[in-house]
C-alpha cells in the first residue's frame, strides 16, 4: 500500500480530514520552497501539492499563473522539483507528496525517467491536469509498477458513466473541482457541490478531496464537512508572492504566509 | 516498417478519439473533456447530414464569394524558368484569407449547438477579424483573445474586430503572444462552458477541432482539384503551401493524399534561420510533445518548456502544429521545408512587383519556397501555390523592417 493510501486510512479512521496545500516548486525560489513545506507541515499539512513549473498552464488562474512565472524566471525544471521532494523526504517521511502540472514536461523527460526519478525521490502521487485517463496509459502503468498513486480530476461537468471510469484509473485519492473554471475563482454553489459528493460516494471508497475556490477557515470548513479534505492553491500562492526572494525567509514571514493552512486545519479540526 | 509502408492505400484519420498515428488526442482539463466530447458527437452527427454542408456551401458562395479563383502566375513563372506556377487566390476571399471557410463552419455548430457566446483566440488577428464577422453575421456575442504583443503590432485588424463588435482582450501572461491567447481562451471556456463555442482558428486543440477545422478548409484541395482538371487537365505536379498551425496547409493538401503522384510541401516559417533557434518551424527543427490539447511536434526545450518563437509573420509565430501535420511528416507523404523572414520579404515583393498582387506575409513563405521549388522543375509541368491571405494587413510590417515611415 502506498504512503498515500497509508495516511488517507489512517485519517479515516481518526476521524481527520486531509488537509492539502499547493504551492509551485521554486516558487519565489528552490531554497523557499523547502521552508515553505516544512512551515506547512508544522501549520497541520498532511499531503503537500507540489506544482512542476510549465510555461502554459492553461487550467490556471491569474494567481497560480504568477506563482508559476516566478519559478521560471528562476529557471525551476521538472528535475529540480525532484531534487526539492529528495531533499523534503530526507527530513520528512510522514507528508504525503503529490506533483501537480501538465503533460509535456514529463514527456520531454520520457515517462520511464520520470517515474524512476519520482520513485527515488520519494513521491506518492502525480497528478497531471491535461491528462485524462484514455490518455494516460503510458505513464499510469510506468507509476503504478512503483507504486506511484495516479489522481485524476472530476469536475461539475463530468457525467456519471465518465465519473465511474475515471474512478476505475485513480488511486489514492480523487479530486473533486468544486466549479467551473479555472484555480482561484470563487466558489458559490455549495448545494451542487454536496450533491456531486454523494453521488460519487455511491461509486467509490476512495478519498474524495475538494479543491478550487478554497480561501479561508470558513469555506475550507464547509467543504471539508462534505468530504475526506481540501486542497487550498491560491490562497496560499498569493500569500507566497509578497514573499522576499530571499535564500533564508525569516521564521515570522513564512509563518504569516502559511497561516491560511494553520486556521483551516483548526476550521476543519472543530467539524469533529 | 518504413513509414511509406505505413501509409496505407487510402489514407484515413482520424481514430474515434482522435489520433492521427501517435499524434493528436484530448489532452485538456476535465472541465473541458465533457464539451469537447459533446462537440465530437455534434459534428460526427451534422457531418452526415446533406442539409447541414448544403447550408455551409450557401453561405462560402454568397457570403465568402467561393469558388477562389486558380490564377496562372506568368510573369512570375517566366521568371523562376520551370514549372507553371498557379496561385489558389484565398485572399480573394471575404475578410481577405482562407481563415473564413472555417469559422462559417464553426459557427453553424454553435448555432445549431444553441451557444450564444463564441470565443476565438488570435496571433495576427486575421482568425480573430474572421470570428468577429461570422458572429455579426449571426448575431453572437463575440470575444476575441489576442496576446498584448500582437495587439501592439496588429492595430488595424484591433479595430477591426471592435467595429465588426466583438470584444477584444489583451492578455498579459506568458510571453503575450499566440500560444498564451490560446491558454486565455482555453481558461474562459473552462469557465463559461455551458453557454460558449469556442472556435479554434487552426488544425490544432483537442479532437474532434483538427478534424473539423481540415474538413471546413479542405474546400481548397476539392476546388484546386477541379480547377487543374479544367485548367490544364491533369493533376498538378507539385502543390506548396505555408504552415503555422497548418490549416489552409492541410485544406489543400487532404483531398490529394491518396493521389500520390502530387508532391506537397509544406513550409514553416524560419525566422533567422533554423540554425540561430529563432524560428516558428517545429516539424522542422522541433520534437514531439502535448500542449493545447493534443499530442504533437513542439518547440520546447530539454525541461519541457514551450518556447518563444519567432517569425516576421505573427500568423505563424505558434510553438506547434497541427496533429495531422506531424503524422503527414512521419509518413512522409508531405515535406516540410522552412523559409527564412529574408527570404520571404524577397518573395512578398516579387509577386507584389511582378503579378500585381500583395502577398500576406504568411503565404509570402509559400511563395518563396514555389518560387526556388519551380526553378527545378521542368516547364510542362504545374506547380499549386495556396496564396492563403492578402498582404494589406502587413504593410506597415514590411515599412517598418524596411525603415520607412509611413
Amino acid at each position: 500500500m502506498s504512503r498515500l493510501q497509508e495516511l488517507a486510512n489512517k485519517a479515516r479512521g481518526d476521524g481527520r480530514k486531509l488537509l492539502i496545500p499547493y504551492l509551485v516548486a521554486g516558487d519565489p525560489n528552490l531554497a523557499s520552497s523547502a521552508q515553505l513545506m516544512d512551515e506547512l507541515v508544522a501549520q497541520g499539512a498532511d499531503i503537500i501539492e507540489l506544482g512542476i513549473p510549465f510555461s502554459d498552464p492553461a487550467s490556471d488562474g491569474p494567481v497560480i499563473q504568477l506563482g508559476v512565472e516566478r519559478a521560471l524566471a528562476k529557471k525551476v525544471t521538472l528535475a529540480n522539483t525532484l531534487q526539492l521532494v529528495r531533499q523534503f523526504r530526507a527530513r520528512n517521511q510522514e507528508t504525503a507528496i503529490v506533483l501537480m502540472g501538465y503533460l509535456n514536461p514529463i514527456e520531454i523527460m520520457g515517462y520511464e525517467v520520470f517515474a524512476d526519478a519520482a520513485q527515488d525521490a520519494g513521491v506518492d502521487g502525480v497528478l497531471v491536469v491535461d491528462m485524462p485517463p484514455t490518455e494516460s496509459a503510458g505513464l499510469h502503468e510506468a507509476l503504478r509498477k512503483r507504486d506511484i498513486d495516479t489522481i485524476y480530476l472530476v469536475a461539475p461537468t463530468t457525467g456519471e458513466a465518465r465519473a465511474r471510469d475515471i474512478i476505475q484509473h485513480c488511486s489514492g485519492y480523487l479530486y473533486y473541482v468544486s466549479l467551473k473554471g479555472v484555480t482561484g475563482a470563487a466558489l458559490t454553489d455549495h448545494d451542487s457541490v454536496a450533491a456531486s459528493i454523494s453521488r460519487l460516494r455511491a461509486y467509490t471508497d476512495l478519498p474524495i478531496v475538494i479543491g478550487f475556490g478554497i480561501k479561508d477557515g470558513p469555506s475550507a470548513a464547509a467543504m471539508a464537512a462534505l468530504s475526506d479534505g481540501v486542497i487550498i492553491g491560491s490562497a496560499l500562492v498569493n500569500e507566497i508572492g509578497k514573499l522576499a526572494d530571499t535564500e533564508q525567509q525569516d521564521a515570522a514571514s513564512l509563518s504569516q504566509c502559511c497561516a491560511v493552512i494553520g486556521s483551516a486545519r483548526k476550521a476543519i479540526d472543530n467539524l469533529k | 516498417m518504413s513509414s511509406t509502408e505505413k501509409l496505407t492505400e487510402h489514407y484515413t484519420g482520424p481514430d474515434s478519439k482522435g489520433h492521427f498515428g501517435p499524434y493528436g488526442g484530448i489532452f485538456v482539463g476535465e472541465t473541458l473533456i465533457t464539451a469537447v466530447e459533446e462537440l465530437a458527437a455534434v459534428y460526427n452527427k451534422l457531418s452526415r447530414d446533406p442539409a447541414f454542408w448544403q447550408e455551409y456551401e450557401y453561405e462560402l458562395k454568397h457570403y465568402v464569394g467561393r469558388p477562389s479563383p486558380l490564377y496562372f502566375a506568368e510573369r512570375l513563372t517566366q521568371a523562376c524558368g520551370g514549372a507553371r506556377i498557379y496561385l489558389k487566390r484565398e485572399d480573394l476571399n471575404h475578410t481577405g484569407a482562407h481563415k473564413v471557410n472555417n469559422t462559417i463552419g464553426q459557427a453553424l455548430l454553435a448555432k445549431y449547438m444553441g451557444k450564444t457566446r463564441i470565443i476565438a483566440e488570435t496571433g495576427a488577428g486575421q482568425h480573430g477579424v474572421a470570428s468577429a464577422t461570422v458572429a455579426a453575421r449571426l448575431g453572437l456575442e463575440c470575444y476575441v483573445y489576442m496576446g498584448a504583443e500582437d495587439i501592439k503590432r496588429q492595430a488595424p485588424n484591433v479595430y477591426r474586430m471592435k467595429l465588426l463588435g466583438a470584444h477584444v482582450v489583451a492578455v498579459e501572461s506568458g510571453s503575450r503572444t499566440l500560444k498564451d491567447a490560446m491558454n486565455e481562451a482555453l481558461r474562459d471556456w473552462a469557465t463559461n462552458v455551458d453557454n460558449t463555442y469556442y472556435i479554434i482558428g487552426t488544425v490544432a486543440g483537442p479532437h474532434p477541432y483538427p478534424q473539423l477545422v481540415r474538413d471546413f478548409q479542405c474546400v481548397i484541395g476539392r476546388e484546386v482539384k477541379a480547377q487543374a482538371l479544367e485548367e490544364f487537365g491533369k493533376l498538378p505536379d507539385a502543390l506548396v503551401a505555408c504552415v503555422g498551425g497548418g490549416s489552409n496547409a492541410i485544406g489543400l493538401f487532404h483531398p490529394f493524399i491518396d493521389d500520390r503522384e502530387v508532391a506537397m510541401y509544406g513550409v514553416e516559417a524560419g525566422g533567422h534561420g533554423l540554425e540561430t533557434g529563432e524560428h516558428a518551424a517545429p516539424l522542422s527543427a522541433g520534437k514531439p510533445g502535448v500542449l493545447h490539447g493534443n499530442r504533437t511536434y513542439l518547440m520546447t526545450d530539454e525541461g519541457g518548456q514551450i518556447q518563444d518563437t519567432h517569425s516576421v509573420s505573427a500568423g505563424l509565430d505558434y510553438p506547434g502544429v497541427g496533429p495531422e501535420h506531424a503524422w503527414l511528416k512521419d509518413l512522409g507523404r508531405v515535406h516540410y521545408v522552412a523559409a527564412t523572414d529574408e527570404e520571404t520579404l524577397q518573395a512578398f515583393h516579387q509577386l507584389t512587383r511582378m503579378e500585381g498582387i500583395i502577398p500576406a506575409l504568411e503565404s509570402s513563405h509559400a511563395v518563396a519556397y514555389a518560387t526556388r521549388l519551380a526553378s527545378t522543375m521542368k516547364p510542362e509541368q504545374n506547380l499549386v501555390v495556396n496564396l492563403s491571405g492578402r498582404g494589406d494587413k502587413d504593410i506597415e510590417t514590411v515599412a517598418r523592417i524596411e525603415g520607412i515611415s509611413l
